[in-house]
């Protein structure tokens, strides 16, 4: 190992990382060069694909096969920690370098507890007894504000909520006192309140210790709140570093400018999201007289006055513990007298974190669930004394859902063309020579391009079957469209363009969409009225804006204070709604 | 935990019904009982008096209660054979057939785990590809087939080990088996290859394919993360990982190796309940072939009772408790 004292905590220099494969070398990182100092955190942006985790999988030599480094060498704290041996390696990682990994519930094993995964990583890494690891791993749980660490010690991994295993992994990460941490998207499967304890700890416990951060996310909110610099990463560049203010604020690549321009503004609400362009070209949107079309025909002409929906003291509750004695069995209280109205026309917003009870309401109007108690009536038709299936159809064909997962919800055996023809054809809503057409105008429509038809769902990328997922919904020529966290699993680039293209239906289509999501400043962009939900309870019913400028309910106050915001951005060319 | 063991007793009530009216079913039709009893010699009349004496007269259903209760309390009726209560008879040979059933058990431990987790970890070396192959021919080999090659080949050929029967038994605690003398070893090597010739193939397989998955991911990569040694990420934190279907789905094949004895122990002559069982229905003995079918449903039920135990035990995620 040869050792410069002039260098930096982690000195990445030329990195170059290749996928061999068959069809040829896929180079994931191209000639990356930069360096991390103790007690820093440096961000890590760029979209799915860019290569961001790849780097630091490959610093500390875990990249999955085939990938290699190709070129270019890594130093911690002027040693060379590129080429190592495996053994070498190893004792790198845990000790010098700790790792946090994105979904909690997955990255620690669920058949070991908590006390033998944290004392086994102190017993390998540092030379000490088996009391003094246990002790160590103690006062490490409570560092990382786990409450009763004796307690919790002993428990297994899913016997703690999502929040509290990631303090966990973040424990275990430190407990051999690394000089650099490597998170790779720590808080994407967290909602915001715990994302944002998450956060703070991690900033903290970084500038106690002086611990070096590298900070791998795709969420520029994470980034503003966080970093002191940011390295912007596109299809394996950096295509620009620097301190995270001026990053941020006055970008100069063309595709950051891009990015941020993407991120859904808590701030303010835009028309449209603008410059979103870079990455995944949509085919243009192929123009058709709405009017005069099939789509525009539809066949349920406004009959009646009052509110579409109306959902009226809905009860839902699902057992948890099912025993024989009614009285020793438990239930969680999913959706607790649950009441709104969706006018016509109208984008309403439910909001809350996971387990509040947004899409057990989405999936009890979609008629997926039946209510305890409640009613639900669209245009007057009460949905819950509906009873047979034959009564329904016509009520399902006028609602229509997008799911949130684009990759499970359509069926991989099917082509493109007979996932959107389906619907039309099970409700008989055309004669059989015009469904051809109408899918090919539908996939044109939604910016897919007619030759997609021919195709089968995992050609495409996740935003792309989230347009799939679209042109089915409307398919029946819905009224209604239940989008269930339709964004959540794609790129903000991707989400600007699928949440312009459902606001560019919307107005063309006089739809009216209940909009389901945890992220607030895309529902703040979406949503003319919201709803905010708790623990299967609805506290707060009001105008958008008026939610977001002045919340009424302590819960609603607090979930909007936590939002992560980065408002020192540039505001140029950014159409604002009136 | 009280509720889960009412709940399997429950089901294992109704499964054993269903076997015992399965079993009876086998016994009303499998000839007449009577001309078992009785020579040429006897009277129609005579013989009508006997039917309406024994019972055979009466109504199903009548029968069948008799027969379960009488089941219930271990009564089968009496070999017509050897003269001796059916069920006695079974037991006798029982601890013959379990050894057998052990012993192939130990022989597919033994080797799918350690060859399983072998091909997983290094999936490009030519041994595992050597292994799969085999295992692919392993499976589509029927076991009397595997049987006679084996004995063809170490006892008629090499003349290393005794071709058929179960050798000297000794005495331990009370309990009589091969597992105590050289010679019953001797006996018991190719009757448990070839009954574990069965089953090996599909658990090598099993056991790669759950390691290949727990392999890749990611509580795997998290602890090569934490500076763990590749030993112990292998053999501890994936292989328990793994071990889990394995348990499942091998308790229920314990269960059916038991019915897979019934072609080893007769091929190998080995004095087991599977042997006898062919026996009985060449000599038509019905009490013997109803208990045997009884005793090894209640030995199936049993089994797959205890590994949903054992799961519940080794899976902390599971609990018993909860699911009432």
């Amino acid at each position: 190992m040869t050792q410069d004292k002039n260098m930096s905590l982690l000195e990445v220099q030329h990195l170059q990382i290749e996928y061999p494969s068959r069809h040829g070398v896929m180079v994931a990182v191209k000639d990356l060069s930069f360096s991390i100092t103790a007690g820093e955190i440096v961000g890590i942006v760029g979209e799915s694909g860019a290569g961001k985790s790849t780097i630091g999988n490959a610093i500390i030599d875990l990249l999955s096969p085939p990938g290699v480094i190709a070129q270019g060498e890594v130093y911690l704290n002027g040693n060379k920690i590129s080429g190592l041996s495996r053994e070498q390696m190893r004792q790198v990682r845990g000790s010098k370098i700790g790792f946090i990994f994105q979904d909690p519930m997955t990255s620690l094993n669920s058949l070991f507890t908590i006390e033998q995964q944290m004392v086994e990583t102190v017993l390998a890494n540092m030379d000490v007894s088996r009391e003094q690891a246990y002790q160590r791993s103690l006062d490490m749980l409570a560092a990382v504000g786990i409450p009763e660490p004796e307690l919790r010690i002993k428990q297994y991994p899913h016997q703690f909520s999502g929040g509290m295993r990631q303090r966990v992994v973040i424990a275990i990460a430190l407990i051999c006192e690394p000089e650099l941490i490597i998170a790779d998207e720590p808080t994407t499967a967290l909602d915001v309140s715990i994302q944002d304890q998450i956060l703070e700890l991690i900033k903290k416990l970084c500038k106690e210790r002086q611990v070096g951060c590298m900070l791998v996310t795709h969420d520029m909110g994470v980034v503003a709140s966080v970093t002191d610099k940011v390295a912007v990463m596109y299809r394996g560049q950096l295509v620009e570093m620097g301190s995270t203010a001026q990053v941020l604020g006055a970008p100069n690549h063309e595709y950051t400018k891009s990015l941020i321009s993407a991120v859904p503004r808590s701030d303010l609400k835009l028309v449209r999201f603008p410059l979103v362009n870079y990455i995944e070209t949509a085919e243009e949107i192929h123009q058709l007289d709405i009017a005069n079309h099939w789509l525009g025909q539809s066949q349920d002409q406004k009959q009646y006055q009052g509110p579409l929906l109306k959902v009226e003291n809905v009860n839902l509750r699902f057992t948890t513990k099912d025993s024989i004695f009614p009285s020793r069995r438990e239930y969680v209280q999913a959706s607790n007298n649950v009441s709104f109205e969706i006018h016509e026309g109208e984008t309403f917003g439910l909001v809350g974190e996971s387990g509040s009870g947004k899409s057990t309401i989405a999936r009890a109007i979609a008629g997926l669930y039946t209510p305890q108690s409640g009613n639900i009536t669209f245009e007057g038709v009460e949905l819950t004394e509906l009873k047979s299936e034959q009564a329904r159809r016509p009520l399902r064909r006028q609602m229509q859902m997008v799911f949130q997962n684009p990759y499970t919800s359509m069926n991989p055996r099917m082509k493109v063309a007979d996932i959107i023809a389906e619907p039309i054809r099970f409700h008989r809503l055309a004669e059989k020579h015009q469904v051809d057409q109408i899918v090919s105008d539908l996939l044109d429509h939604v910016g897919l391009g007619r030759k997609a038809g021919l195709k089968y769902p995992h050609e495409f990328s996740g935003g792309q079957r989230q347009r799939i997922s679209i042109a089915r919904a409307l398919a029946t020529r819905p009224r209604l469209l239940i989008c269930d966290e339709p964004t959540s699993a794609l790129d903000v680039s991707v989400q600007a363009q699928i949440l312009n293209l459902l606001k560019d239906l919307q107005d063309e289509l006089n739809l009216t969409m209940l909009f389901i999501s945890h992220d607030l400043p895309v529902i703040r962009q979406m949503c003319d009225r919201i709803g905010v939900m708790k623990h299967g309870h609805l506290v707060e019913v009001g105008n958008s804006e008026q939610i977001f400028t002045a919340p009424q309910h302590e819960y609603s106050k607090n979930l909007i204070s936590l939002m992560p915001s980065f408002a020192a951005f540039s505001k140029q060319n950014l159409q604002i709604a009136k | 935990m009280f509720t889960f063991l009412l709940k399997r007793l429950v089901q294992a009530t109704i499964v054993m019904l269903v076997i015992s009216l399965v079993a009876f079913a086998v016994k009303d039709n499998l000839g007449d009982p009577l001309r078992e009893l009785t020579g040429q010699s006897v009277s129609e009349a005579e013989r009508q008096k006997m039917r309406t004496e024994m019972g055979l007269n009466d109504p199903f259903v009548v029968q069948y209660k008799r027969f379960l209760i009488n089941a219930v309390q271990g009564d089968f009726g009496t070999s017509y054979t050897f003269n001796r209560p059916a069920l006695e008879v079974i037991l006798d040979r029982l601890v013959a057939t379990l050894e057998l059933v052990f012993a192939a058990t130990l022989i597919i431990i033994g080797l799918s785990i350690p060859l399983g987790v072998y091909c997983a970890i290094n999936p490009k070396h030519g041994f595992s590809k050597l292994v799969m192959a085999i295992s692919s021919i392993g499976i589509s080999i029927p076991v009397f087939l595997t049987a006679i090659l084996l004995m063809y080949v170490f006892s008629i050929e090499l003349g290393w080990l005794p071709a058929y029967g179960r050798g000297e038994t000794a005495n331990w605690l009370g309990w009589e088996s091969g597992f105590f003398t050289l010679d019953g070893l001797a006996h018991l090597i190719l009757p448990a290859f070839a009954l574990a010739s069965i089953m090996l193939p599909l658990f090598i397989r099993l056991v790669r394919s759950e390691m290949i998955e727990q392999l890749s991911s990611e509580y795997v990569k998290f602890a090569y993360a934490k500076g763990l040694p590749q030993r112990r990420v292998w053999y501890l934190h994936a292989l328990k990982n793994t071990l889990l279907p394995v348990l499942t789905v091998g308790g229920v094949q314990i269960g059916t190796m038991v019915a897979y004895t019934i072609l080893t122990e007769k091929v190998f002559q080995w004095p087991g309940t599977g042997f006898l069982f062919l026996d009985s229905i060449q000599r038509t003995d019905t009490p013997v072939i109803t208990a045997y079918v009884i005793v090894v449903g209640l030995i199936f039920v049993i089994t797959n009772t205890i590994v949903d135990l054992l799961y519940g035990l080794i899976n902390p995620t599971v609990n018993l408790t909860a699911k009432g």
